[in-house]
This record gives C-alpha cells, sequence and structure tokens, in this order.
C-alpha cells in the first residue's frame, strides 16, 4: 500500500531531504556539490531555489527528482525513501509522481507538440484514446491547442516551454522540478510561463522551482538561497498588499 | 525645528501624489481644452492599479494652482442638468513649461548610494551584519517584485499601464541583481 506513491494522500511534506550531499570526483579534486542540505516542502508549497552557477541547485533537484543518486543523506518523496530504490522502481518513480521542466525544454523534436505531450501517460500504462484526451485538455490549459499537431521547430521558445509544462502535468505528478524554466526566454515567453507557473501555484500543484530569474522568485511562496553547496538564507513571501506599488513605481507618499 | 532633524514622514492613507503631476496635467491640455474629471480619468488609464493610490483630490488641487501659476486659464460651462464645470486651455506659458518638460533628461534617483553607504556605516561602526540588511532589503523587494508583477500580469496584452509595470519589474530586477553582489562581497568580508 506504501508503493502507491501518487493515489494516497499523505499527511506530512510531500519533499523532504536530511543531510543531502552529493561529491563529484575523489582525492584532492573532491567537489561537495551538496554539502548537507535539509529540505521540506509541503503539499501545495511553490518553493523557489536560487544561487550563483555551480552553487548545486540543478544537483539538488536532480536528486530530488531521482535523476541521481545522493552520495549521502537522504531524499523522501510523499513519505518514502526514494535514495535507495532500485533503478527500476526509480525510473517508474519518474515516470509517475513526478514531473519535470528543463531549461532547454527537452522536447522530442520528431513528435509533435500533443504527442509530446501524451507520451509521459502513455509510458505510463495510459490507453491511447485516455493519454490523448488528457494531452488535449492540457494543450488546452496552456493555450496552445491550436499548435497541438506543430513539431516542435514550428514553436517559438515560450511555446515550447509551455508544451513541455504541460508534458510535466501528464501524470498528476505529486511535484513538479523546474530548472530555469525561463532561462531561455525572452521576456514575452517568460511572461506567459510567469503566468502559467502562477495558475499552478494558485491550483495547488507543489513546485520545487530552480531558478536565476528574480520574477520567478518572487511569485513562490518560500524562498532558499544556496552557496557553495548549502542552503544561507531562507525567506517566506507573503504575496499579501500592494502597499508599495505606488511607491516603486515613483510616486511620492 | 531644524529639518534635518526630523525623520521622513509617511502618510499613505493620504494617497500618493505625483511629483510631476503638474507637467501632465498640461501636457495633457496641450491638445484641446479639458476639464478636471476626464483630465483624471485619462491619468488613471494610464497609471492602471498605481491609479488606486492616488490621492483622489489631487487633480483639482494642482488644476487651481496651475491657474493661479498662469499656466492655464478656466472657464465655466453649463450643463443641462448637473452643476457647471470648468474647462481649463492651456495658456503660453502653459505650453512652454510642456516643452521644458518633454526636453528635460534628468532621472528619478535611483536608490544605490544611500544603501550603499548604510552598509559600508553598518559595518565600520560594527553595529549591525551588511549581510543581514541585504537579506532583508531583498526581502522587501521580492515582496513589491511579487506584488508588482502580479499586477503586470492582471494587465491586458498592450495595456499602457502594463509597461509602466514592465518598468518597475526591471529596475526591481536590476535592483536585486546588485544587492546579490553585495551579498557577495560583505560575506566574503566577514570570513576574512
Amino acid at each position: 500500500m506504501m508503493q502507491a506513491i501518487n493515489s494516497q494522500v499523505h499527511g506530512g511534506p510531500v519533499v523532504r531531504t536530511r543531510g543531502l550531499e552529493k561529491h563529484f570526483g575523489q582525492g584532492p579534486g573532491l567537489v561537495r556539490a551538496l554539502d548537507g542540505v535539509d529540505l521540506e516542502v509541503a503539499r501545495g508549497e511553490t518553493v523557489a531555489v536560487m544561487g550563483p552557477s555551480g552553487c548545486g541547485k540543478s544537483t539538488l533537484l536532480h536528486l530530488l527528482g531521482g535523476l541521481e543518486r545522493p552520495s549521502a543523506g537522504e531524499v523522501w518523496l510523499e513519505g518514502r525513501r526514494i535514495d535507495r530504490l532500485s533503478e527500476r522502481s526509480l525510473a517508474r518513480l519518474r515516470r509517475h509522481a513526478v514531473g519535470f521542466v528543463f531549461q532547454a525544454f527537452h522536447l522530442m523534436e520528431e513528435l509533435t507538440a500533443v504527442e509530446n505531450v501524451e507520451l509521459p501517460a502513455l509510458l505510463a500504462g495510459r490507453s491511447p484514446r485516455a493519454a490523448r484526451r488528457r494531452a488535449m485538455e492540457l494543450l488546452d490549459q496552456v493555450g496552445l491547442t491550436d499548435r497541438a499537431e506543430h513539431l516542435p521547430s514550428a514553436l517559438s521558445g515560450g511555446e515550447r516551454q509551455r508544451v513541455a509544462i504541460a508534458r510535466a502535468l501528464s501524470n498528476e505528478p505529486l511535484v513538479v522540478f523546474a530548472d530555469e524554466p525561463t532561462g531561455n526566454l525572452d521576456s514575452g515567453a517568460t511572461r506567459d510561463v510567469l503566468r502559467l507557473l502562477d495558475r499552478l501555484r494558485a491550483g495547488g500543484q507543489t513546485l520545487v522551482i530552480v531558478t536565476h530569474d528574480s520574477r520567478i522568485a518572487a511569485t513562490a511562496d518560500r524562498l532558499v538561497s544556496m552557496r557553495d553547496g548549502v542552503f544561507v538564507e531562507e525567506t517566506k513571501l507573503t504575496h499579501g498588499t500592494s502597499r508599495h506599488l505606488g511607491e516603486l513605481a515613483g510616486l511620492e507618499g | 525645528m531644524p529639518e534635518a532633524v526630523a525623520a521622513p514622514s509617511r502618510e499613505p492613507s493620504h494617497g500618493y501624489q505625483l511629483r510631476v503631476v503638474q507637467e501632465v496635467l498640461l501636457a495633457l491640455l496641450a491638445k484641446e481644452p479639458s476639464h478636471g474629471y476626464q483630465l483624471r480619468a485619462r491619468l488613471q488609464l494610464a497609471l492602471g492599479p498605481l491609479a488606486e493610490v492616488l490621492n483622489a483630490g489631487h487633480v483639482y488641487v494642482t488644476l487651481n494652482r496651475l491657474e493661479k501659476a498662469g499656466l492655464v486659464t478656466s472657464e465655466r460651462v453649463g450643463q443641462a442638468d448637473r452643476p457647471d464645470r470648468k474647462v481649463y486651455e492651456l495658456t503660453a506659458a502653459g505650453r512652454e513649461r510642456v516643452m521644458d518638460w518633454l526636453a528635460d533628461t534628468s532621472w528619478p534617483k535611483p536608490a544605490p548610494a544611500e544603501f550603499h553607504l548604510k552598509l559600508v556605516a553598518a559595518a565600520a561602526a560594527g553595529l549591525g551584519d551588511p549581510v543581514r540588511i541585504v537579506d532583508a532589503q531583498r526581502h522587501e523587494l521580492l515582496e513589491g517584485l511579487g506584488a508588482v508583477q502580479r499586477a503586470a500580469l492582471a494587465e491586458p496584452e498592450g495595456s499602457v499601464a502594463g509597461l509602466l509595470l514592465e518598468g518597475v519589474v526591471l529596475r526591481l530586477q536590476a535592483d536585486l541583481r546588485w544587492l546579490e553582489a553585495c551579498a557577495q562581497h560583505w560575506t566574503s568580508k566577514k570570513g576574512r
């Protein structure tokens, strides 16, 4: 029963790590990409991880999503420890329980938008008909119904990223991990992706976003700053009042 | 009381003012005469969600001032079912003031110098950790960025007020990037 990872509601944090470490190389060349990270992400929470290049934030995301294994420490997903799962179980978990969004989109270039979006559902064993229906719903949510039959090469960067986000949502993941989702986008496309992420947040989707982009960080519930493989600062954002709006725009009190 | 002693007072409940409201109103009158209500509506359109914080009576007070200064003249125009309204017209002096304003390249003062000196002073005096000050400031700016961004995303495509909000977003982003540099500098100082 504990195995039914995405069908059962679990009371604790969706994501939890303890003493997470990841080392690359060895001896004098040893790099501690992560050096003891404790993180908890509650259900429905959006956490942004910021920090300079090479601070370990992408490595963290890879460990959380089961793309890599830690050198030490624990990773828990929905109350289940995942860092020691077999390759087979881990692959299953990546297909069913988590969604990924990458800076470079990582779409299959030979598949159309809708085929890209339905692929995770097909791999998870849904019927072609159900998978297609779900994919069309998701494309509608990201405002790309009219692009369903286009190949990625015929889409703009912003459209590709929206397809990638739709794909990440295909199996109703417990959590979506996004690595610099606006890193390759111009300001108009960034706006579309921001709007979409904000809508996901409002809809209760749990999100962990690694980013350089302060616009994304500002829409998160919680912001964690990393430096040299450790968390150095953490701040909760209230999304409260617009008391400073006028002041920020140069109106005088 | 000596002026230097008084801390800056803020009374947001009285609404915000636009430093350049005189010039803006004059410019809006440059094309054709208009009345206070219409001018206010145009200002609201340009400011979008920011107009809500503007002091409602400010436009009327300013128009009175402009008239006393000889930059506009006014004429009472009767209305069938409502009280008379005042229609304002730009004078030659008013037009000159508008042209001067449009040609002026001075830029609103940026925040860095003050904040930079605060960090240097805090470190020198040993009164506070500059990195903590940076973190607190970053939190404030991020809250602000979030609020402005939500307002920006709510604007329809091509909205003129959206352009203003975009400008605020870009400035805050630049400020946040600079705060990151401040954090790195003062963190490395601490390690020594």
